[in-house]
């Protein structure tokens, strides 16, 4: 049973994630997830390949991947907690002020009730935990039809519905 | 008032049914009790003593008649026929059942309420001014900022699991009445030499463990970016804030830890990369959420009525009242009432259904529908005419909410504490009945004047005690309950925290002890000097020495 959830489907997990890496001569799966220190201690030699992405610890810095992020095809970010948010500002940095368009993940402790706010600021790939139901998990992507910020649509409510203010304020429920 | 449109009634529709389906998962034990408690307390559901304890939001305290029926509704139908008004402007209920909780949410959603982020590690409720819209003092009408930083903080994807709770407080007005020194984030709205509306903004305040006074980090920002400010400085907060230890997460110690300038620098940065961008509020939003706050339409009258003089004049118990209960309205001929919530007997903030419906029905007939709940846990008519104050008193004596001790001793503000609150140390509701009984007396009352007595069950500091004159802290002792005692905490634009005068007190012991600081207050107190300015003057020496002379 796959447990990752990519772009609002169950998918297969073509990936593998190591932990710890000493040199090259370790990876040896292709498409193999890396961490931060790794990858900026070996760049010369991964930079050029495509089937190497990067994974970020809640305390890693996502500007050291700000010369990446055109190039790499993905990127984790780890929870090791249900409750550490660190990743959340992450996500949004990765996709906001660092432009990265690849498939940004989330990974750890990540269960149905995270996803909504993951997928809000900019995750589209979970790795849901061992003993938690994938497919169950997968429709709380639509547990909110929409919201208030500037989120991965890009621009806050008031910002889209600004241009007719007054239809807006006919709307109110009385 | 805001009133929601469709947009912000689905969202709140569809987060009932997103709790009813956790609480369906976690009843039939698919959710662990861990992986249910950050999404129950973000739906303000804590696991009390003998209960559940549900909070409900009101956010900046305001709330419309109906809304007030709906909250009476849901004490007689789910509770035991009460609720209890906090020091976040928000009402609780001691006696729900977990179950329950999702028809709650149901009820609230359907007069545009809800208990979104009222506990957990969150952004909670928006608090201001109890007094918006109607003091004199106002430089600009906070209500269309604070909607707009509630909508802002309301499911804000990045900023649901913070390293600990998050409290942002916002006044208008150069009177502080919303605390906004102790806040994690605190606004006050400024003028710069253009006229432009912007905001100070104040940073790391906050009670509990470590009380500390806020930093100004900005002296004028441009309202338009708010949000961009609130962005940055809560990012900077979530991914540098301390989660290795519960009691140095908060913000406060992160500002202390790299001190306020340095703090101040790394805010200032990260805005650089959001200022102007797409969440800067346009002024078309502003103007908009404005239009929901015009004032009411009031009557031209003269400024001050004569028929309310000559009652003042006449009738000793109606002028005792109006003097400390109601207070100076903007527009000629109206005024500012308090209903006292701390009659004597009944814990500090707490009211019936039945009491909830007679003010939802006198607020219609006298306040134009609305009412507002104060930190200090009193309710606020914000737009009574003077010529109805004695027939509305009349009213609110029969109500029980007439005494008149707004702002004296008996106004005590207090946390649930050992009798409902599972954090507790010690009982707080007992205390504040005995020196309500003992100092029964209105004239000495009224003589010692302005005093803020705050009592807290424990370190949470729910009941502000370091900013109280006289602030009492439950502590625990060798399993036995006792009260620690600290004196010249004030709030407000003077914003102190209170020092402990020495060792703690037995319960029984606390109504002597108020007797004998206030008895050295009697007896050195300068004329117009209130009792927290004696204490400054002073210094603890006299009031230690007084206290433990007789008790030890």
């Amino acid at each position: 049973m796959p447990q990752l959830i990519r772009n609002g489907a169950l998918v297969e997990d073509r990936w593998t994630l190591v932990r710890e890496v000493a040199s090259t001569a370790e990876l040896s799966a292709t498409k193999v997830i890396v961490p931060l220190a790794f990858w900026l201690a070996a760049h010369d030699e991964l930079r050029a390949r495509s089937d190497v992405g990067v994974w970020l610890a809640p305390a890693d810095d996502p500007a050291l991947l700000a010369a990446d992020t055109a190039s790499l095809p993905l990127i984790a970010v780890d929870f090791p907690k249900f409750a550490d948010g660190r990743g959340y500002s992450i996500g949004r940095l990765l996709r906001e002020r660092f432009a990265f368009l690849g498939e940004l993940r989330a990974v750890g402790d990540i269960q149905r009730d995270q996803l909504y706010y993951l997928h809000q600021v900019g995750f589209d790939a979970f790795v849901v935990r061992d003993g938690k139901d994938a497919q169950d998990a997968l429709s709380s992507l639509r547990d909110f039809s929409d919201g208030y910020q500037l989120t991965n649509r890009r621009t806050p409510w008031f910002r889209r519905s600004g241009t007719d203010v007054p239809a807006r304020m006919r709307g109110t429920t009385e | 008032m805001y009133r929601y449109d469709a947009f912000d009634q689905r969202l709140v529709d569809e987060r009932v049914a997103q709790f009813r389906d956790q609480t369906r998962r976690f009843l039939a034990g698919e959710l662990s009790e861990d992986e249910f408690r950050p999404l129950r307390l973000q739906n303000g559901l804590y696991i009390q003593k003998y209960a559940p304890m549900l909070r409900v939001a009101i956010p900046y305290g305001l709330l419309s008649s109906r809304q007030l029926r709906m909250l009476a509704h849901i004490g007689r139908k789910y509770d035991k026929g009460y609720g209890h008004f906090t020091t976040r402007q928000n009402i609780q209920y001691n006696w729900p059942k977990l179950e329950e909780a999702p028809d709650i949410l149901a009820d609230l959603a359907s007069v545009e309420m809800h208990a979104i982020q009222t506990s957990g590690n969150c952004v909670r409720n928006i608090t201001s001014d109890h007094f918006a819209g109607a003091a004199g003092d106002e430089i600009v009408d906070p209500r269309p900022y604070n909607e707009l930083i509630r909508q802002w903080s309301t499911f804000h994807p990045e900023f649901a699991y913070l390293p600990r709770k998050f409290k942002i407080a916002i006044t208008g007005a150069t009177t502080d009445r919303a605390a906004i020194l102790v806040h994690d984030i605190g606004l006050q709205a400024v003028r710069d030499d253009g006229g432009d509306i912007g905001f100070r903004v104040i940073v790391g305040g906050g009670l509990g463990r470590t009380p500390i006074i806020g930093h100004v980090i900005r002296e004028f920002l441009p309202r338009a970016e708010i949000l961009n400010y609130l962005d940055a400085i809560l990012r900077v907060y979530n991914r540098f804030g301390r989660r290795d230890n519960i009691y140095k997460a908060r913000i406060k110690i992160l500002v202390k830890e790299q001190t306020p300038a340095v703090f101040a620098q790394h805010i200032e940065t990260e805005w650089e990369h959001l200022r102007g961008g797409a969440a800067t509020v346009p002024d078309e939003e502003i103007a908009r959420l404005a239009a929901f706050f015009v004032p009411p339409p009031y009557e031209k009258l003269p400024s001050d009525d004569t028929g309310f003089r000559s009652a003042v004049a006449d009738n000793r118990a109606f002028s005792n009242w109006v003097k400390r209960n109601v207070f100076p309205h903007k527009v000629p001929g109206y005024a500012i009432v308090t209903l006292s919530l701390k009659k004597t007997g009944v814990p500090p903030g707490d009211a019936t259904s039945d009491q909830m419906d007679t003010v939802a029905d006198l607020a219609d007939a006298y306040s134009f529908g609305d009412l507002t709940v104060s930190h200090e846990q009193n309710l606020i008519f914000t737009d009574v005419r003077q010529s109805q104050l004695m027939a509305l008193w009349s009213e609110l004596k029969d109500l029980g909410f007439a005494t008149p001790n707004i702002g004296l001793l008996t106004d005590i503000v207090c946390c649930p504490g050992g009798d409902f609150c599972s954090l507790a140390n010690a009982k707080s509701i007992p205390i504040a009945e005995a020196i309500q009984r003992r100092f029964d007396d209105l004239d000495y009352l009224h003589d010692i004047g302005e005093l803020d007595l705050n009592i807290s069950g424990c370190m949470n500091a729910c009941g502000h005690h370091h900013v109280g004159h006289i602030g009492v802290l439950g502590v625990d002792k060798n399993g036995s309950e006792w009260y620690q005692v600290t004196i010249g905490g004030t709030q407000g634009e003077h914003a102190a925290i209170g020092k402990v005068i020495g060792p703690s007190f037995a319960a029984h012991e606390m109504p002597d002890v108020v007797a004998r600081l206030l008895d050295v207050y009697v007896d050195h107190r300068h004329e117009d000097e209130r009792f927290v300015d004696t204490v400054r003057r002073l210094g603890l020496d006299p009031f230690k020495e007084r206290v433990y002379a007789a008790a030890h």
